[in-house]
């Protein structure tokens, strides 16, 4: 079994497969030494928390095989996989969890460089930093413009809890600046929850513009870091630009994804649509309701371990059912979640209906912070259960 | 088994009769766990991690029932498990309730 990323979705795949079964031998991919996990980084963003407790190196990993390169080409017919190197390894099953790419490509004015000056953030590696020293350095009464894309895309709600974090910093270090949200649609995940506690906790400094009201951007200049939409231009002093996404790169060149970008997937095993033995888990995959969470990778991580346990012992796969749980800080102390249960139906995963939901939108301030705290730590015993 | 070395090997067919004969061996109490139950592990984590979220190890299976039932009627105030309860069925419930008490699940992941 060969597991390419070892994110939330691909390091729970290799450990879940080797917890089914001892002696089935699984080598997980990974490039880097460290995985730097995004949940809470928006707390590291807003100076709430340091760049530490995100890190978690590779170094408990058991007798699970781990190559620290990149899988550059699948041959799919032949079932290898090439690495960076020019080694390339067979496979009986394959895993893909490569996260998502940033499309340099769909927002005119912004590559790799506009990035350096318009972090986007929104993976791992210095943009996060780069993020917060800007907001540090802005002088106070300045304008964060803050960008997200329309659907799908990695963490529905993390555009707002950055918002959310990034105003709670702005209140108490910079209270003459504004904050603009420019969005590519008109609703957005647990909208009445953050308007509400917005309303409360940060009056005045948020202003989210939607699609209808020229929320979307279609093109930025990084030299003047203007973002330009359909009604007009904003000049900004600090501009985080959330780009649209697809699969990570290896997905396209294995030729599991489809021309949205991303990786249809059967319900059941994980499998891919376009390639036999490929599975495809975290949020390079896309088949219907789940969102793109680190909480649904590791969910579908194991439901899909599990297919393919039974797939090589030639049983029948077992219908999975899957959970989802998003947290979202909004103040420190202060968190809001969603939740859903889903299953496959109709060849794709479905939310079961009357389960999931939001925080309740009237709830005392305990409630908020119960939340905050399960937060903290659902993280905690999801990196263990993931990093060791 | 050193599929881990078998760079040279080509794929499944030289593979799968060894495979074979190596899982029949050893298959692990993961692989029954009932639809929805290793989701569970996301949260409720071992009960050395001290987490506000109360571990669900040492549990017997009527009472992760009941306590599901409670969430589901709304009876046991929650912020997301009566959310997640509503999800599953008496069924459903009662068959990761059954697993989850198992003490040889080895629910929290050792690769
Ligand atoms: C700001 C922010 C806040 C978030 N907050 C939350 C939250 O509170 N709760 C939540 O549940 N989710 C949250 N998320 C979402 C969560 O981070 C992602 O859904 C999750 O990381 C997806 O996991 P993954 O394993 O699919 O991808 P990733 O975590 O991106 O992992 C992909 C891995 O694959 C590796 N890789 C890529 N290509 C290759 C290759 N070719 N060869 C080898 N390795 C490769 C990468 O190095 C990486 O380690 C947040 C995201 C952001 C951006």
């Amino acid at each position: 079994m060969i597991v390419v990323g070892g994110g939330f979705a691909g390091a729970s795949c290799a450990r879940a497969l080797k917890q089914l079964d001892r002696d089935l031998a699984v080598t997980l991919v990974e490039p880097e030494t460290a995985y730097l996990a995004c949940p809470f980084r928006n707390a590291v963003l807003a100076g709430l928390r340091g760049i530490e407790a995100q890190t978690f190196r590779y170094d408990q990993f058991g007798d699970i095989g781990l190559i620290r390169t990149r899988a550059v080409a699948v041959d799919a017919e032949r079932r290898r996989v090439r690495l960076e190197d020019g080694t390339d390894i067979g496979y009986v099953r394959l895993v893909l969890a490569p996260g998502v790419d940033l499309r340099f490509d769909a927002l005119p004015g912004y590559d790799e460089a506009a990035a350096a000056i318009m972090p986007h953030a929104w993976k791992a590696g210095a943009q996060t930093l780069l993020l917060r020293d800007q907001l540090a350095a802005m002088p106070d009464g300045g304008v964060v413009i803050l960008s997200a894309p329309a659907n799908p895309f990695r963490c529905p709600p993390g555009p707002y809890e950055r918002a959310s974090l990034i105003a709670h910093y702005l209140k108490t270090s910079k209270p003459r600046s504004k904050l603009i949200i420019l969005d590519a649609k008109d609703a957005f995940s647990k909208q009445r929850l953050f308007e509400a506690a917005w309303q409360e906790l940060y009056p005045g400094l948020i202003e989210w513009v939607p699609l209808s009201s020229g929320g979307r951007v279609t093109e930025v200049d990084p030299a003047t870091r203007t973002l330009v939409t359909e009604f007009g231009s904003h000049k900004a002093d600090v501009a985080n630009v959330i780009p649209p996404q697809r699969a990570g790169r290896i997905a396209q060149s294995a030729g599991v994804a489809d021309q949205t970008g991303w990786c249809p997937i059967d319900p059941v095993t994980f499998e891919s649509r376009l390639q036999p033995a490929i599975h495809v888990v975290g949020d390079a995959a896309i088949g219907g309701a789940m969102p793109k969470s680190a909480f649904s990778a590791n969910a579908q991580a194991k439901a899909c371990a599990a297919a393919v346990a039974a797939l090589v012992r030639e049983r029948q796969p077992a219908q999975p059912k899957l959970i989802n749980t998003c947290y979202s800080l909004v103040a420190p102390g202060y968190g809001i979640s969603i939740a859903g249960v889903y299953q496959p139906r109709d060849g794709l995963l479905a939310e079961v209906e009357g389960a999931g939901g939001t925080s309740p939108l009237e709830a005392p301030l305990s409630v908020r912070e119960l939340e905050a705290a399960y937060a903290e730590d659902w993280f905690r015993t999801i990196t263990s259960e993931v990093f060791g | 088994m050193t599929m881990r070395h078998s760079k040279n090997r080509r794929g499944r067919l030289a593979l799968a009769p060894v495979l074979l004969a190596a899982l029949a061996a050893s298959a692990s109490a993961w692989a029954d766990a009932a639809p929805g139950a290793t989701a569970c592990t996301g949260c409720h984590g071992p009960a050395a991690l001290g987490s506000a979220i109360p571990s669900l190890d040492g549990h017997a299976a009527d009472d992760i029932v009941a306590q599901m039932q409670a969430f589901r009627s709304g009876e046991r105030k929650a912020t997301v498990m009566d959310r997640i309860a509503r999800g599953f069925t008496e069924e459903e419930t009662r068959a990761i309730a059954e697993w989850l008490a198992k003490p040889e699940a080895a629910r929290h992941a050792q690769p």
